[in-house]
């Protein structure tokens, strides 16, 4: 009887620290899940989908905060890709988000900026390149078409053009 | 000189009705010179030429009208005399699709009065200059793709294993090599001869398929009076796609090409014997690529034969030339019956990838059978000459599956159709390769744009923690700096306040 016990309390308590152990070792299941969906966004950091980032979004997605079609950008390639992920059914891109496309690229009008920098720093990729107080350009090879050297512009001087292949 | 028969076989392949006879029986028509000239700047993979001209401006044949581009260019002149009307974009055929490029348009004279500007008629002697002339004077392949073959020969200089000389001409239709070969055997033995001394070649291996053998004639005459020791003459078997440069290398070598790599890869570069012709003409007599031979044909045209065009001539004014259009022509291809693809219009001029403009009636099309469902019998994975699985692959474009696609081999798909002619369902596969190899590329360029940005957003994230941590760090030494500074200004006052109570009492010490 006390054979038995010390046993089976022993063997618990042995198997328990193991799971510990491993739980805390191995990387979380849930981090891994953001991961994997944060593999399949575009990762142009462009926040259109309503969070500041893609890490963010994808890990919205996994506590179940977020749709999968949130992602301007990534389309319905991201959406079919994250459909088959998470095994739900696709459904068509939220029209009300935005329209980053990385088929194309930020230009700046040369004759317009006025070197105030906002663009470079707002640029999530440092993809725009310049010194204060003179013109700024932006490294098309580098560009995601994100859109979020827009806003800050204070003389409209940024479009978007689209990428030569 | 050497005759090689190689004894290898050709992987996959089919054979074809060859269609040549009907475009051989007169001799090139030679001399034409068009109304007008539509000369693209862009008529092939690269980059496009500027124009240095103006509207308005006079030009004579052979005039520089751009120079090439930065990067993988070719030069483009007038191809006969006369006044720029405009310089504007418009439609063009290129070796493998349409494309929109800027285009010169000329009114002609009709003088065809040659251009004695500065070009030095003098063939340099060191290799550099001998390309930047060849880039200059505009010579591309002529076989249909029209890419520059500076940028070709240059991949290969000086580590040339043998030099392929391609009068193949395996497509149906065409004949125009078959014909520049009877006709100018000795320049194009000659334009071999230099372009093997140009790469610094051991060997230059001219192809030949069995079914032209007065061709076969003329070149081997013309390479024995030549007496170069490096000259071979290979005969091959007449199967479609012999003439591919990765077939033919394949069949001659029994060296394969490795997937994404060019010929250069391995220590070879294939040329077109109207490439050989064209590189002969500029170096014994100073001309540009201001023509080519075009092979005008099919049962929908009144005289098929071939001509030599002056580069941009409408296509509908060279159909005019070999007697116009029969009644039941249907429509227009460029290239030959399996590479070419529809002209939308005959307004569209020759460009330097125009090899064939083939007028067809409804018994040389495949007219549009209804698609059946795949029986997996598997004709053409054994058809296809670049070793692939068509049947697996046309899911997956279908599915636009680009993981499978890419294991697949898609990128490997040479266009050839071969699977097309043999599926017994009817299945139209190379056109959904051709789409899904598009969709594919786009799909690569997307994700190495996104892993790139990825890294750095990263490294940018990593850089800002970086620069917070610095200004904490900053303020915490100022800090440390302001308290030191306090307690030292405290030690000083305590000093001074005993040395004033001593003073006073003069009682402690």
């Amino acid at each position: 009887m006390l054979t038995a016990v010390t046993l089976l309390t022993g063997l618990s308590l042995a198997l328990a620290a193991v799971l510990i152990a491993t739980s805390r070792l191995l990387p979380d299941r849930e981090d891994d899940a953001v991961a994997r969906i944060e593999r399949v966004l575009p990762r142009i950091q462009c926040a259109q989908c309503g969070f500041p980032g893609c890490r963010p979004y994808a890990e919205a997605i996994v506590a179940g905060h977020a749709d999968i079609n949130r992602c301007p950008p990534g389309g319905d390639t991201t959406i079919r890709a994250l459909a088959e992920l998470l095994g739900r059914d696709p459904q068509p891109l939220d029209a009300s988000l935005g329209h980053a496309s990385m088929d194309r690229v930020a230009r700046i009008d040369e004759t317009l900026c006025i070197g105030c920098n906002l663009c470079a720093r707002a640029c999530p990729v440092d993809a725009i390149v310049g010194i204060p107080q003179t013109m700024h350009t932006v490294l098309a090879r580098y560009c995601t078409g994100c859109e979020l050297c827009l806003p800050p512009c204070p003389v409209d001087c940024i479009e978007l053009v689209p990428r030569h292949a | 000189m050497l005759e090689l028969t190689p004894d290898r076989r050709l992987t996959g392949g089919i054979r074809l009705l060859a269609h040549k006879a009907q475009s051989t029986t007169e001799p090139i028509l030679r001399g034409l010179v068009p109304p007008e000239l539509v000369i693209g700047l862009h008529q092939h993979a690269g980059e496009s030429a500027v124009p240095i001209v103006e509207v308005g401006q006079r030009v004579a044949k052979g005039e520089p009208i751009a120079v090439p581009g930065p990067g993988v260019s070719a030069g483009v002149h007038a191809s006969s005399s006369g006044r720029v009307r405009a310089i504007e974009e418009r439609l063009i055929p290129t070796g493998a699709r349409l494309r929109n490029a800027l285009c010169v348009v000329i009114d002609t004279d009709g003088e065809d009065f040659p251009y004695r500007g500065a070009t030095s008629s003098a063939w340099p002697t060191d290799r550099a200059a001998q390309l930047d002339l060849v880039r200059r004077a505009g010579i591309a392949g002529l076989g249909g793709a029209a890419f520059p073959t500076a940028a070709k020969l240059e991949g290969v200089a000086g580590r040339c294993k043998a030099l392929i000389v391609n009068g193949a001409e395996c497509e149906p239709y065409i004949s125009c090599d078959d014909m520049l070969m009877r006709e100018f055997p000795e320049e194009i033995v000659l334009g071999v001869i230099r372009m093997a001394d140009l790469v610094d070649a051991p060997l230059a291996i001219i192809v030949i398929e069995r079914d032209k053998p007065q061709a076969i004639d003329a070149i081997r005459r013309a390479a024995l009076a030549a007496g170069d020791p490096r000259l071979r003459l290979a005969e091959v078997p007449t199967i479609y796609p012999a003439g591919g440069e990765r077939q033919l290398i394949e069949l001659l070598t029994g060296e394969e090409v490795p997937s994404g790599t060019y010929p250069n890869a391995i220590g070879y570069v294939c040329q077109n014997v109207g490439t050989a012709y064209a590189l002969q003409r500029l170096a014994s007599s100073g001309e540009p690529v201001t023509s080519r031979i075009v092979t005008v044909t099919g049962l929908g045209v009144a005289t098929p034969r071939n001509v030599e065009v002056p580069i941009g001539t409408p296509i509908g004014w060279l159909i005019e030339q070999c007697g116009g259009y029969r009644d039941d022509v249907v429509r227009l291809i460029h290239g030959g019956s399996m590479m070419g693809y529809a002209l939308p219009s005959d307004e569209l001029p020759v460009t330097k990838a125009t090899s064939c403009i083939l007028a067809a009636t409804d018994d040389e099309i495949r007219v549009d059978f209804d698609e059946w469902a795949c029986i997996r019998c598997g004709e053409c994975g054994a058809a296809c000459p670049a070793r692939l699985q068509p049947q697996e692959l046309v899911v997956a474009a279908t599915a636009r599956d680009f993981d499978d696609l890419e294991a697949l081999g898609l990128d490997d798909c040479i266009e050839c159709g071969c699977c097309d002619v043999v599926c017994p369902s009817h299945i139209v596969l190379t056109e959904r390769f051709r789409s899904a190899k598009r969709a594919l590329a786009q799909h690569l360029r997307k994700q190495a744009l996104s892993s790139e940005a990825e890294a750095r957003h990263k490294r940018r994230e990593r850089r800002r923690e970086a620069a917070v941590e610095d200004t904490r760090a900053a303020q915490e030494a100022l800090k440390a700096q302001l308290r030191a500074d306090e307690e030292r200004r405290r030690a000083i006052e305590e000093a001074v306040e005993r040395a004033k109570r001593r003073k006073r009492g003069n009682v402690e010490p």
